[in-house]
């Protein structure tokens, strides 16, 4: 059973961040807050110090790409509070110029390769990191493959050419 | 019973002659030892070909060579994402001639359904391959037609293929000395 609910959460957030926190939603019955990039690791730590709370698992951390957005790239976190049995979504929004943001590596010992992955597949730039390289594509590609811009087929690829299918 | 035929040449009384071309062609059809390179589903398919079941051993593959050095065929079985193809590449590399490579499945044959921007379209773009053999994954029965057009290969080829021109234009075009 959750020990907490949705709302006590995010009144502890409202009082301690004020209007940092921008926006929240309950997909599912999951509370999602969006909250300005600034305060990331302020809002990790305070949630993995304070002892009502102890969001003390880092359950992922990944990368969102909504190019129509003012601020398109996202960066996601998941948290879990093993002692309350309580889980929460936090997602902070970057320009997709230059994107950066402070890395939870220092904090959540897992979010070292999870934030390399990010990097890796968004081109978020994680200031802090230790050794902020790619870690699941090839060292030598050049873009960032899951942003929206880069097409996801591979162009070496000759048997889909439309003259074979009639079109 | 079936047995590997004898060879053209003239018999008589106690001897039997014929030409190098043809014994070292038979001596190396039924004595080819595949490398698996099994990544994915195809691996699967071909471990059962290696059961008693379908027996590859019938073939004279009975032993693998987890070594590239000592493998005559190279068995590329499952995707090749683009981070493994330098291992593929290096692999073949390795291999000592005469070599062959068989491209298993629809995966290392053509990228399969992966058609994305981290999965090689086909290791025909590192290596060059000597059979395809279709499936998703292939049945051992087709895995087992594939290894036997190689068989077919390894007996009518010159015995030094590497030094036909043809052979030097294929390596060259794939830049493997």
């Amino acid at each position: 059973m959750t020990k907490i609910s949705n709302n006590f959460l995010l009144e502890q957030l409202q009082s301690k961040f004020g209007d940092k926190i921008l926006s929240y939603d309950e997909p599912h019955g999951m509370l999602t807050v969006v909250a300005d990039p600034s305060i990331n690791i302020e809002i990790l730590e305070f949630l993995f110090q304070e002892p009502q709370l102890q969001y003390q698992f880092l359950t992922d951390v990944c990368g969102i790409h909504y190019p129509d957005q003012d601020l398109p790239l996202g960066v996601v976190y998941h948290l879990h509070s093993l002692a309350n049995n309580h889980r929460v979504r936090f997602k902070f929004f970057l320009p997709d110029h230059n994107p950066h943001i402070r890395t939870a590596s220092q904090l959540h010992a897992g979010a070292n390769w999870m934030e390399r992955e990010t990097f890796d597949f968004y081109g978020i730039i994680f200031d802090g990191h230790p050794n902020l390289k790619r870690i699941l594509n090839v060292d030598e590609m050049e873009v960032f493959p899951l942003r929206k811009e880069f097409p996801l087929e591979d162009p070496n690829r000759i048997d889909k050419q439309d003259k074979f299918f009639g079109r | 019973m079936k047995t590997v035929k004898a060879p053209i040449g003239v018999e008589g009384p106690g001897f039997f002659a014929t030409s190098f071309d043809e014994v070292i062609g038979i001596a190396r059809a039924n004595s080819l030892w595949p490398l698996p390179f099994a990544t994915s589903c195809c691996g699967i398919e071909f471990m059962a070909t290696m059961g008693s079941h379908y027996d590859f051993g019938r073939f004279g593959a009975e032993r693998l060579s987890f070594s590239p050095r000592q493998a005559d065929v190279l068995m590329v079985m499952g995707t090749i994402a683009k981070k493994m193809a330098p291992v593929v590449r290096q692999v073949y590399e390795q291999m000592a001639e005469p070599r062959w490579v068989m491209a298993v499945g629809a995966c290392a044959s053509s990228g399969g359904i992966f058609d994305t921007y981290s999965v090689l379209q086909g290791i025909d773009e590192i290596v060059p391959v000597d059979i395809y053999v279709p499936g998703c994954p292939p049945r051992p029965e087709q895995i087992i037609d594939g290894f036997m057009q190689i068989q077919e290969m390894a007996k009518n080829e010159s015995l030094r293929r590497r030094e036909t021109e043809e052979y030097k234009k294929l390596l060259a075009k794939y830049e493997i000395v």
